[in-house]
């Protein structure tokens, strides 16, 4: 009840604002932030960012727990009563709601429940990219001389071997392709691309002030490499492995197109099964498709969005 | 100039011997047979297992192979012959490859003509909304898989609209091989397209660029020139990599639109399990990218003075 305070309570407020003011005003400490506190300011605003994010968080939710989409089993066949049958858009959520496909199973319960074994094949390709591809750089980068040349030169045969085709060699083997197989075989030619950027980047970080200081005072190599190298050279790196992350997405999907990828339910098997139906009912196809785009079109959004917020030339 | 390309050449051979060697212990320290597959589930005597496999020298260690395999190829252009169907791999190899080198020269002609003029046009006007619809369609054909927008492709303009034929005739004309080159150069395009505006928006703020326009200069040679020569660089670094790239990328394009060129050959070669076709294949695609990635380098010289070979 603010117009009940009294004049006393006024005269102390004002003796209290008075006596502050009497002090010296405390400088207000400058509040220097870091290349990724600056990015994070950046990003909390933008929507590509927030977009992106929050659709991963869903992907990431549907992931885990599929059934908090969809009450039907996605491996449910029903031959005889839903052979093609088409969606019914008024059934939301609903198993019939995609219509069902040339086995009769239910594509919305099959579209939701793709999105585990994408993800997982995802991330986990990711991780191994860029924990082997990361350390071959950076010690190629830090080293130099004649393990970058050796590191180089291997990088190089790896990256001679086309992508999709190195994978399918690989997958061809195995029989069983289950998420580590796939995950192996993409990371097995994926390393490359992360292990020239971190070299680049830690090449770059190496001739700086504070690395060279580091050195002056007698800090360790791994010291160096690990306190003072890597946090200044990972933010590149983290941009290219978002955005692979989408790309070996898309990879798995194809692979799974050409009869070479997971076993078991996967956006890419689908794809490949509806596309045996495509005269007659495209929305087997579509559905898979359309999660499957908009799950790389998510992480593509997110890593860009992180590079323009690094980088300061585009602010 | 000539003593940098003699060492880049010098500098290839560990890198071609290294990547087809790759390729070779992929193929063959990997479980399964390609003699065993010739007879399906009957499967065959032993005898005659063991005697095939002497005939191809598959009984041989791997490396001793690799070297059998590599010195028939260089001394004799021998690639060698496909266990399949006894005919050697240099027949398979000159069927598939003028198909496949159309189809990837088409699509590397749309992407960098339609690319680098879709980022051009994005560039000069960043921030406005072309520029906008140019980087959202390219995002959105980045995300869409090649083999979902090859279907696209196939049922709007093959089947609804009755534009073009779904599939290629063995006769693989131009106008036949418009769709799937489309569809194949479309991821290529969209990184193009983006590469190239980043590099051009960039380069717009750039003080050459303030000076050249203050002087008078007329604003087809500012850009033209000026711009361009400027910003073209990691796009010819992209373009170079991708001609090799867009033909092995041709597998699932040639599969959905039937196209008997070298993905089409690549695939049978895996699935079969026969490593001398695929080696064979697989080495001429890394030749030409190594040969795509020489000339890149020496492009750079032309676009930008400022680099020099020693």
């Amino acid at each position: 009840m603010p117009e009940l305070t009294t004049s006393a309570d006024q005269a102390t407020k004002a003796a209290a604002g008075a006596a502050a003011g009497a002090r010296l005003p405390e400088p207000k400490p400058e509040k220097t932030r870091s290349l990724w506190g600056d990015a994070w300011q950046d990003l909390r605003t933008n929507w590509v960012f927030v977009l992106s994010a929050v659709l991963i968080l869903l992907l990431l939710v549907m992931a885990a727990w599929p059934g908090l989409f969809t009450g039907a089993d996605p491996n449910d066949k029903d031959l005889a009563n839903h052979y093609l049958q088409h969606p019914n858009y008024g059934h939301v959520f609903k198993a019939d709601w995609l219509g069902y496909d040339a086995q009769g199973r239910s594509v919305y319960a099959r579209a939701i429940y793709g999105t585990r074994a994408s993800l997982l094949v995802g991330a986990g390709t990711t991780a191994v990219v860029v924990l082997f591809g990361g350390l071959v750089g950076m010690l190629a980068g830090y080293f130099g001389g004649w393990i970058d040349a050796v590191l180089s030169r291997v990088t190089d045969m790896f990256m001679g071997i086309p992508f999709l085709l190195g994978a399918m060699v690989a997958l061809n083997s195995f029989t069983e392709r289950s998420i580590p197989v796939v995950i192996g075989a993409l990371a097995f030619l994926g390393w490359t691309q992360t292990a020239r950027v971190m070299r680049g980047s830690v090449i770059t970080v190496k001739s700086t002030d504070y690395v060279q200081a580091a050195k002056a005072l007698g800090a360790g190599t791994r010291r160096i490499l690990f306190r003072h190298v890597l946090p200044n050279a990972v933010a590149p790196v983290i941009v290219v492995a978002t955005i692979s992350l989408g790309i070996y997405i898309g990879a798995e999907a194809t692979l799974s197109f050409l009869g070479l990828g997971l076993n078991g339910v996967s956006w890419g098997n689908d794809i490949s099964d509806g596309g045996n139906s495509i005269r007659v009912a495209q929305f087997i196809m579509l559905y898979p498709s359309i999660m499957l785009s908009i799950t790389v079109l998510a992480f593509i959004m997110l890593g860009e969005a992180v590079r323009n917020a690094l980088d300061p030339k585009t602010r | 100039m000539g003593r940098y390309v003699a060492r880049r050449l010098l500098q290839m051979i560990p890198v071609f011997i290294g990547t087809t060697l790759l390729i070779f212990l992929m193929v063959y320290a990997l479980p399964g047979d390609p003699v065993r597959g010739l007879f399906g589930d009957k499967g065959a005597s032993p005898a005659v297992l063991r005697s095939l496999r002497h005939e191809y020298g598959l009984d041989k260690p791997v490396l001793v192979q690799y070297y059998d395999y590599m010195k028939g190829m260089i001394l004799h252009l021998d690639f060698g012959t496909q266990v399949a169907s006894g005919r050697p791999v240099t027949d398979i190899l000159g069927e598939a490859f003028p198909v496949t080198l159309r189809l990837a020269g088409m699509a590397f002609a749309f992407e960098a003509v339609l690319g680098i003029a879709l980022g051009v046009v994005s560039g000069l006007r960043a921030g406005k909304a072309v520029d906008t619809v140019i980087l959202v369609v390219t995002l959105l054909l980045i995300s869409i898989p090649i083999f979902v927008l090859g279907y696209i492709f196939q049922t709007v303009f093959a089947f609804k609209l009755n534009l073009l034929d779904p599939s290629v005739s063995d006769a693989t004309d131009y106008s036949q091989l418009l769709m799937p080159a489309i569809v194949l150069a479309s991821v290529s395009l969209a990184y193009v397209a983006r590469l190239t505006r980043t590099s051009v928006a960039e380069n717009m703020r750039a003080d050459y660029m303030r000076t050249a326009v203050a002087k008078g200069l007329p604003r087809r040679r500012v850009v033209g020139v000026h711009l361009m020569r400027n910003s073209l660089i990691p796009v010819v670094t992209f373009l170079g990599t991708d001609l090799g790239a867009l033909m092995g990328g041709a597998i699932v394009t040639e599969g959905i639109f039937n196209i008997h060129g070298v993905g089409g050959t690549i695939y049978q070669a895996i699935i079969r399990r026969e490593g001398t076709t695929l080696v064979g294949l697989v080495t001429i695609l890394v030749l030409v990218y190594l040969f795509c990635s020489l000339i890149v380098d020496l492009l750079y010289a032309v676009l930008d003075p400022r680099i020099r070979y020693a």
